[in-house]
């Protein structure tokens, strides 16, 4: 048979359990014996320990012990960098629990462990804790001082500048007709997964093993470093991935609780289980996002660019995690998008502040610059009285161009390109989309109240990280096949789209796949997880190569059985059969295993186009998104239901990003949002009026499947696009937009200052 | 404390402490786990169950209070074989992705549909603008919840 499930909308499969609330979430594992973990977290922002006291707490009934930097040989353990492990920023990495000083609101101080959580709250209060404060960094402009030091060793609170260049910016500047400096900044929020963290962790002492519940992301990575910090080898960790109530690049990198729990477990002998509540989450997970740009731009008087430099800040915290460095990385290779820009030098420095730590959150860097270069073009089309749209075509990279070599980063990182793609096919649809040229006429009209705008702009969206991932195929007892794969899943559905790719690269019917399973240490050799939109292109590959593995052996095994050359054997839907129609079903061979692998530097880069019409109140500063299309061009599609799932969902993250979501810190370092009621997401409500087109015409030359990442470009544009719509509508009160997000109360602040 | 009450059709008597909330109770002493926690403060929605047929935040309230009531969770909406209808249309929609949220989407959904089998999408994104979702960007869910309505209409109330 030729399928063609790749390509399919099938209804996904983890929804059969989902749905009914039998998906198993790591705080739904209770084991016997099980003891709570409550965490003891800093409530100063930059101070030294001069005392902890835990004697209190360890006298209430059900507390069974305390566990601080002291029961730790050889003091805490330091948690390494995943990506961009630089010298550099060595000395900022985190230590597992504070036991000399605090840097952050939300730094782990002591372990609890109790028979409840409750029980474990209750002692929290019982534990004496002096802090002699510290003068706290609580933006980048005093960590620019110098004056206090987070880190006094080093002599400085700057970790890195990471610099981007391609061509010559300076001389292309000096020759240029037209210049432009503009300053903006994106705010500060995070990948908040509706399911908090959790860790849960069990000790054999009789066989030496440990497991370790709720891994998500990369569970092989975190395996290798909890190795080192606990001292064991590595295979006698088992990594366990249970079901993840959403990942977006915050959950499942390795946190303090990722050593203290399974610390906790070893150190009781008991199964000990973490779960974090709210208000930890907002102050523990990984924050994002907080950057400025003062970025300067070169142009011919036709608009045709010549040049993008500057300088950008990002606050990264108070250490350096593990893809801390991430987001400030891509400001700096990703400022120019989609566009032609011959000529980039930009650098961006890495601040440690004292709030909380920042890791990767969906589209990392990249919303930020989609608003900082979008916004700019808007900004310079007008003065040079362009017509935007045109400004856009203009520079927009052709598909002759491709692959495309972009700005180069350093230190440490290697040369890229971008794949693959026409940028004005993707732009010409949006606008189709949208009807632009028939509602042009809206823009800056006043309705019924309200002021209408329109905005479009163009995005990329890198993709399938290597260097490599792997997958197996097995026979089961019935003769159906089971995939096992170190791809892991976070809620996008991998289980259905690998067994979409598993049933066409074998020609089996889709049920024949039965069990996908993902995650686990225990399933692969090895495994890289799921970030950077890499689990289709890498794992996907894999699942081929492994395929073609299992055919290999599958037709060895029957010729072998069968007395014939393996040549000779046909692989059907369920059986094998010889020369001569000689059958022997897949269950005769239960047990037949083979593996594949994919490895890949090389990375893929959907594309396309956002507009949207919007509708601003400007006696109340409420932004109604009257219409928003994202047209995005993924390659070849395994799941176009799926992947409209990740585009819609992605977008309304980012519009969350434009409109809502802001961690906000009081200059003493406290975090003032440390509830849902104070950190704004959106809600079903807010943005009903969303449409995206996904488009399947140049698939990635780079796998086998020519898919490509396409997990996140819903969300890139969309700071840009609608700051951009809000400028449009509000222009005749001269309104610029250069700070994120937008909530009613700046834009009112906007316009009153322009009617001043 | 010893309570009494109903759920999902079967009674039940647990021993909690006071201060224990009916999502703690339903997770941990009864192990019906498709009930998720998500803030603890009553705005995520995600804990939501039916509590003598009314969408409650079983978060905010204590498992005393439960005493004497019928509570249906997730799990009490379907048998062991089938889909409901409503959580066939989530499964046909794609009105979900991490399934966190969902069993609290779905409980107050079903609320929502036994009472006002004809709302329509506003009334619809009112309702369910308690519940938030993290993946989906919630139209594939206002979809999957008016695409069910007909099967509410037909049984006269709801199941």
């Amino acid at each position: 048979m030729k399928n063609a499930f790749i390509g399919s909308a099938i209804e996904r499969r983890e929804d059969l359990r989902f749905v009914r609330g039998r998906g198993q979430y790591v705080d739904d594992l209770s084991p016997d014996g099980l003891l709570y973990a409550v965490i003891l977290r800093s409530s100063v922002a930059h101070g030294r320990i001069v005392s902890l006291d835990a004697s209190g707490a360890l006298k209430v009934p059900g507390v069974h012990a305390v566990i601080t930097g002291k029961d730790m040989p050889g003091g805490p353990p330091i948690i390494p960098m995943r990506l961009q492990p630089l010298p550099e920023f060595k000395p900022f990495e985190q230590p597992v629990i504070a036991d000399k000083k605090v840097r952050y609101v939300g730094e782990p101080m002591a372990v609890v462990l109790a028979t409840s959580a409750a029980i474990g709250e209750d002692a929290l209060e019982a534990i004496e804790v002096e802090i002699e404060p510290l003068p706290p960094v609580a933006d980048w402009r005093t960590a620019q001082r110098d004056e206090a030091l987070l880190f006094d060793q080093q002599g400085t609170n700057r970790s890195l500048t990471f610099n981007a260049v391609r061509g010559d910016a300076d001389a292309a500047f000096r020759k240029a007709p037209y210049v432009r400096r503009e300053r903006f900044r994106v705010q500060r929020h995070f990948g908040l997964t509706m399911e908090p963290r959790g860790v849960m962790a069990e000790w054999n002492a009789a066989t030496g093993r440990l497991t370790v519940y709720g891994a998500a992301k990369v569970p092989f990575f975190n395996r290798r470093i909890l190795a080192k910090q606990i001292g064991l080898p590595e295979n006698t960790i088992e990594m366990v991935e249970n079901d993840v109530g959403g990942g977006f690049g915050a959950r499942g990198e390795f946190y303090p609780e990722d050593f203290l729990i399974p610390f906790s477990a070893r150190h009781v002998g008991r199964p000990v289980k973490w779960i974090e509540d709210r208000r930890e989450n907002l102050m523990a997970m990984n924050h994002a996002r907080e950057a400025e740009v003062e970025v300067e731009i070169a142009c011919e008087r036709d608009g045709t660019i010549l040049a993008l430099r500057g300088h950008a800040q990002v606050d990264v915290g108070a250490y350096m995690r593990t893809n801390g460095a991430v987001g400030a990385r891509n400001v700096a290779q990703f400022m120019a998008g989609p566009y032609r820009i011959p000529n980039v030098k930009l650098d961006v420095s890495l601040w440690m502040t004292n709030k909380t730590p920042v890791g990767t959150y969906r589209g990392p860097g990249r919303f930020e610059t989609d608003f900082f270069r979008e916004r700019l073009f808007d900004i310079v089309a007008q003065e040079l009285g362009l017509d935007r749209v045109e400004f856009r075509r203009r520079n927009l990279l052709a598909s002759s161009e491709m692959p495309y070599p972009i700005a180069t980063i350093t230190p440490y990182e290697h040369k890229d390109e971008y794949d693959s793609g026409d940028y004005q096919v993707t732009l010409n649809r949006c606008l189709e989309e949208i009807r632009w040229s028939e509602k042009s006429k809206l823009q800056g009209k006043l309705l019924d109240g309200r002021y209408h705008g329109l905005a479009v702009g163009c995005f990329i969206e890198g993709g399938a990280a290597g260097p490599k991932e792997t997958a197996r195929l097995a026979i089961n007892e019935d003769g159906s096949i089971s995939v096992f794969i170190g791809s892991s899943a976070v809620g996008q559905g991998v289980e259905t789209v690998f067994a979409q790719i598993a049933a066409d690269a074998l020609e089996v019917p889709i049920d024949r796949i039965r069990g996908v399973f993902h995650g686990s240490t225990a399933y692969v050799s090895d495994g890289y997880g799921a970030y950077h939109s890499r689990s289709v292109v890498m794992g996907g590959s894999a699942l081929l190569d492994a395929a073609k593995n299992f055919q290999d052996a599958l037709r060895a095994a029957a010729a072998k059985r069968l007395g014939c050359n393996a040549a000779a054997i046909e692989i059907g839907e369920d059986s094998v059969k010889g020369p001569g129609g000689k059958a022997l079903p897949f269950a005769e061979f239960a047990g037949l295993s083979a593996e594949g692998a994919f490895l890949n530097k090389k990375h893929t880069y959907s594309y396309g186009a956002q507009a949207a019409h919007v509708a601003v109140d400007p006696k109340i500063g409420h932004v109604e998104i009257v219409d928003y299309v994202v047209v995005q061009d993924a390659g070849r599609i395994i799941n176009p239901m799926t992947l409209r799932g990740q585009v819609i969902g992605s977008l309304v993250q980012g519009l969350g990003g434009a409109f809502l979501e802001h961690l906000v810190y009081d200059e003493h370092g406290q975090l003032l949002t440390g509830s849902l009621a104070d950190y704004l997401l959106p809600t079903a409500s807010d943005f009903p009026n969303l449409r995206c087109v996904t488009m399947d015409m140049y698939p990635s030359p780079i796998n086998p499947l020519g898919a490509k990442g396409a997990g996140e470009g819903g969300l890139i544009a969309a700071g840009g696009v609608v700051a951009n719509a809000v400028a449009n509508a509000l222009q005749s009160f001269g309104v610029n937009p250069r700070e994120l997000p937008l909530t009613p109360a700046r834009i009112w602040e906007m316009v009153q200052s322009a009617r001043k | 404390m010893s309570i009494k009450f109903e759920v999902n059709g079967k009674p039940v008597s647990v021993d909690v402490e006071a201060r224990t909330t009916l999502a703690d109770c339903l997770r941990h002493h009864l192990r019906l786990t498709g009930t998720h926690v998500g803030c603890e403060h009553g705005v995520c929605g995600a804990c939501t169950v039916l509590v003598d047929g009314d969408a409650v935040r079983s978060c905010l309230m204590l498992a005393a209070q439960a005493e004497g009531s019928k509570v249906v969770t997730i799990e009490g909406l379907s048998n062991d074989e089938s889909l409901t209808p409503l959580q066939a249309s989530f499964r046909k929609h794609h009105a979900l992705q991490c399934g966190f949220c969902t069993p609290g989407m779905i409980t107050t959904a079903h609320a929502l549909l036994s009472e006002e089998p004809d709302c329509d999408a506003d009334r619809v994104r009112e309702v369910l603008s308690g519940n938030i979702c993290r993946c989906t960007g919630y139209i594939s869910i206002v979809d999957a919840v008016l695409d069910a309505r007909a099967a509410y209409k037909k049984r006269d109330g709801g199941p």
